[in-house]
């Protein structure tokens, strides 16, 4: 049985569409984000912003801005020689005497108005001499090609991430199982199949936003758009060498973030700007195109799969080389290339399998989180590998995935051994997504003249991993009224996550989940710590912590109810708002009349005000070896099978998605209608990605699309039908069973398309995006797919 | 460049408002900064999201490329001052919003759309919404709850619900919606 499940009773809040609590907030204009915070006595920060992609600053003159009226102060790199980074610490905050990717902070103008600041950037004065760009992974380790960190061996590392000085390596990690001598001996056939892509962006509609203050007695006091607020406290407090209590950081509502928003970049800017106009408050707001080019962005990946395969489809080595394009700074992208490497094989079991995942640094915007945390990258890399496969086997795409697809008893990549609870039920999506897709049929069909009709299937699995020891806590307490109000670390970003979390709380209270009070902000002095919002995590921990918390409270409940009642507190049960006996339910009181103790006839009160509080960690977590790749760096594979449908113009290759279907193991569906719209928005998010997001770079590395005109993401009516369905296998470890949800619609999307792309125009299409021209191309016989590492 | 404030009479949700601003200053910054009113978001500041969408005599522009100067005279509505509550309500019973950063927006282009006569069709529906970018949801959300609504209008229900807002007085934001 999963957590918070008592057996034999049906859920009344679990599962429920319970709109966000949020809501009225957000249709009204009254939800306030971080830059909608306006007050007379803030300071206000603009960022000059590199415009070579690698060059070396020979001077910079600020003469003119600092004498513009208003201009409170301006920060170069001279001002600050920390280096940041959580995997390697490689990236000063402000440039100093170099600049290695377009749009690189170069000076911070503090001006009374955000207007003069503006107007005082443009007049300072910075001369460059350019320097050679490296524009891939592949050129990067070219021999002679420009090296973006000479220190690369002094800069302090975390554990883990292996570093190669001397070259653009930031990171490696090996995963190796089986021999592969005897699996490609095995082998009756092989197939080697490239991919590539390059970065791109989150395109979050709120820019990110941070606001930071020095108070008087020392505090650091910020305000952020941020998903990973105790991170910001925690390495602002390492970076500037005070105590992280001494670091409060607010996270009000965030205006999207998909990964975006976990790096933390502003947030230090505005410390320094604060810093260096006396620790007055400085609010600093990206503009777009700072948010598209200067933030960190969507990581790009070139990679090679080599598969071995009898000849009735049984995989039986793979050697896989991944080379992720982590830009000019580390920052997490050694890291989402850990995961994507531990989770390398896409949801096979391969016996012989060797793993060689690069993380390189290039002349592009550096890469953080992307939702899907790498795995959208490796399952198009090993996805479009099987496609090719089956293609050489002549078997079935979905029967060669079937063969091969890990079942409970097999390993994983991590030789963590899968079985039915930390591993979702792959086959059963598999086979609802092909009667939903009417996979058997038909897969091409000629429409007309010139459109071709194709279907494309993918399937994934992702495993949250997450820092070992990473924990999420709850604190409920009551209202007079009976009511309860819940506070966790889990920063509202849009998924709803706090309103799950509520209607947790209402299941385990068996009360109404509209009876639960919700704060918006988080507050890392007072919130408990949740380690960050993201992969994935918030309704499994904080729903674990909820748990606790609610038990926690129930006991309190109890105590007293049982002296009121004079009934022992294990004959007791809680339900709507009232504690009774369980054999006599006319012996009851209500919780209104306990929760801040019971005041007997006379005065005399026993108890006092009830708090509940809970914690989660996952247990028996470690990180991989980077040599092998052993270890258990997420506790449970979640799984979903995807398919696509388009419709191709042969004449010019242009292409209309007609339908998107997913069918995730959901492991319980908390609340459906978020449920459904968080897995839509993600189907739309990969297949945007995949049809058209990408940054399209000049010759110099120079970001050509850096606004909303020119970078297109989907627009209202370019969406196709979309078709949702859940398995609901539970995960043990999960809250009423719950597995994770919110980034796995987008994951194999990339790989559908890609696959229904290649089927309608009859050539392998191994680039994303899957722009019309691309497919031209290929069709045309132009060498535009191959990539050679 | 030297450039002096003026003194601007707005008119915004029904009332008559002075800012102190600058010519060059946007609609959208002057809503913002100088009322409070924050519901205009700055997504892009270019014309490109429509995150920062008002209603400038009833129809849906963007607050980015207005200038606060030109808009004495005319009467301007932001997400604070929508009344009605039925397309809000509609958004809000269809999940059709996660982040909330673009609603206000969409909101704003998509009543103004269903105010339309003859009701829109699905062409002319995404002609409109097309000038404004959701990024969390699927936008299946979002066209079905503009839907129920220009639908809800056409079968002349509109005066129906008027009616009954006058009556209980609550503005269209009472009652429960969860369930």
């Amino acid at each position: 049985m999963a957590p918070g499940e008592s057996g034999g009773s049906a859920l009344a809040e679990i599962g429920r569409s319970v709109p966000k609590k949020e809501s009225f907030y957000k249709v009204t204009g009254t939800a306030r984000y971080t830059g909608d915070r306006t007050e007379a006595r803030y300071l206000h920060a603009s960022l000059k912003i590199s415009p070579h992609a690698h060059a070396r600053i020979l001077g910079i003159d600020v003469a003119r801005a600092r004498a513009l009226p208003g201009v409170r102060a301006i920060v170069t790199g001279a001002d600050c020689d920390v280096l940041t980074g959580e995997e390697i610490r490689d990236r000063p905050i402000v440039a100093r005497d170099r600049v290695r990717y377009h749009g690189e902070v170069v000076a911070v103008v503090v001006a009374d108005t955000e207007t003069q600041a503006r107007q005082a950037v443009d007049l300072i004065e910075v001369r460059y001499e350019p320097l050679p760009v490296v524009q891939s992974p592949t050129e990067a380790m070219r021999p002679g090609a420009p090296i973006l960190h000479e220190r690369l061996g002094e800069y302090e590392k975390g554990p883990g991430v292996v570093p190669v000085p001397g070259t653009n390596i930031a990171s490696i990690i090996y995963v190796r199982l089986g021999d592969m001598t005897q699996g490609w001996a095995l082998s009756e056939t092989i197939v080697e199949n490239a991919i590539s892509f390059k970065p791109s962006d989150h395109a979050a509609m709120e820019t990110r936003s941070a606001i930071a203050e020095i108070l008087p007695d020392g505090r650091i006091h910020v305000v952020s758009s941020t998903q990973a607020p105790f991170a910001v406290k925690m390495y602002m407090a390492k970076y500037f060498g005070t105590e992280a209590g001494q670091v409060e950081v607010e996270a009000p509502l965030v205006g999207g973030a998909y990964g975006g928003k976990a790096a933390i970049q502003l947030e230090l800017i505005a410390y320094l700007a604060s810093r260096a106009a006396g620790g007055r408050p400085v609010k600093a707001m990206y503009t777009r195109l700072q948010d598209m080019i200067t933030a960190p962005c969507h990581i790009g990946l070139e990679a090679i799969v080599r598969l071995g395969s009898t000849k009735e489809g049984k995989i039986v080595a793979a050697h896989l080389t991944y080379r992720f394009d982590g830009g000019a700074y580390d920052d997490k992208s050694s890291d989402v290339a850990r995961a994507a490497a531990g989770d390398c094989t896409g949801p096979y079991a391969f016996e012989h399998l060797h793993c060689e995942c690069l993380t390189v640094y290039t002349n592009h915007p550096y890469a953080s989180a992307f939702r899907g945390y790498g795995h959208a990258e490796l399952t198009f890399a090993i996805e479009r590998a099987i496609d090719a496969l089956a293609e050489e086997l002549q078997i079935d795409p979905w029967t060669l995935r079937m063969i091969n697809i890990a079942r409970p008893g097999d390993l994983a990549p991590t030789r963590d051994l899968l079985n039915e609870s930390n591993l979702g039920d792959l086959p059963a999506c598999m086979e609802r997504m092909k009667a939903l897709a009417g996979w058997d049929d038909w897969k091409v069909r000629q429409v007309d003249d010139f459109r071709i009709r194709a279907k494309g299937i993918s399937c994934f699995w992702k495993n949250s991993s997450i820092d070992p020891n990473a924990s999420s806590g709850a604190i409920v307490s009551f209202n007079v009224d009976g009511s309860m109000n819940l506070d966790t670390g889990v920063v509202e970003l849009g998924t709803g996550t706090r309103t799950v979390l509520a209607q947790i709380l209402a299941e385990r209270m068996r009360m109404r989940t509209e009876r639960i009070h919700v704060r918006s902000v988080v507050d890392t002095a007072i919130s408990p710590e949740h380690w960050k919002t993201v992969a994935s995590r918030g309704v499994f921990m904080a729903g674990r912590a909820v748990l606790h918390a609610a038990d926690d409270a129930i006991r309190q409940l109890k105590a007293i109810a049982a002296c009121v009642l004079r009934a022992d507190p294990e004959d007791l049960e809680l339900g709507d708002e009232e504690v009774f006996v369980r054999g006599d339910p006319h012996v009851r009181i209500e919780v209104k009349k306990i929760c801040y103790g019971y005041m007997f006839p006379n005065g005399n009160t026993i108890g006092g005000q009830i708090i509940g509080r809970g914690a989660y960690t996952q247990r028996r977590m470690n990180p991989m070896n980077p040599f092998t790749g052993e270890g258990t760096p997420g506790p449970e594979w979640n799984v979903g099978a995807h398919s696509v449908e388009v419709e191709l113009d042969t004449r010019d290759c242009t292409y209309r998605i007609v339908k998107a279907i997913s069918v995730n193991d959901a492991g319980r569906v908390m609340n459906r209608m978020g449920a459904l719209g968080q897995i839509k928005g993600a189907m739309s998010m990969g297949l945007s990605f995949a049809n058209r997001e990408t940054f399209l770079f000049d010759n110099e590395a120079r970001v050509q699309n850096p606004t909303l005109r020119d970078y297109s993401i989907f627009r209202y009516g370019e969406n196709p039908e979309y078709v949702v369905e859940f398995v609901e296998r539970p995960c043990l470890d999960g809250p009423y069973g719950a597995r994770a949800l919110g980034e796995h619609g987008l994951i194999g999307m990339p790989a559908a398309l890609a696959s229904a792309l290649s089927r309608a125009s009859g050539v392998r299409l191994n680039r994303l995006p899957l722009f019309p021209e691309r497919i031209w191309r290929a069709r045309m016989g132009y060498a535009d797919d191959s990539v050679s590492l | 460049m030297k450039e002096a404030r003026c003194q601007l009479e707005l008119r915004i949700n029904g009332d008559t408002r002075l800012a102190n601003a600058y010519p060059t200053d946007l609609l959208l910054d002057v809503l913002r900064d100088s009322f409070g009113l924050t519901g205009a978001k700055p997504g892009c500041r270019n014309g490109d999201c429509g995150a920062c969408t008002v209603w400038v005599d009833g129809q849906p522009m963007k607050s980015c490329l207005l200038l606060a100067a030109e808009c004495p005279g005319l009467e301007v509505t932001t997400i604070e001052g929508l009344k009605g509550g039925e397309m809000q309500r509609a958004f809000v019973e269809q999940f059709a919003f996660q982040c909330g950063y673009c609603t206000p927006g969409f909101i704003m282009n998509a009543e103004a759309l269903s105010r339309l006569q003859p009701p829109p069709d699905e062409d002319t529906i995404r002609d409109w919404l097309q000038s404004n970018i959701c990024r969390c949801t699927s936008y299946e959300e979002i066209r079905l709850a503009v839907r129920e609504v220009i639908q809800r209008r056409s079968e002349g229900k509109l005066a129906e619900e008027a009616e009954r807002l006058v009556e209980d007085g609550s503005g269209g934001m009472k009652g429960e919606l969860n369930g």
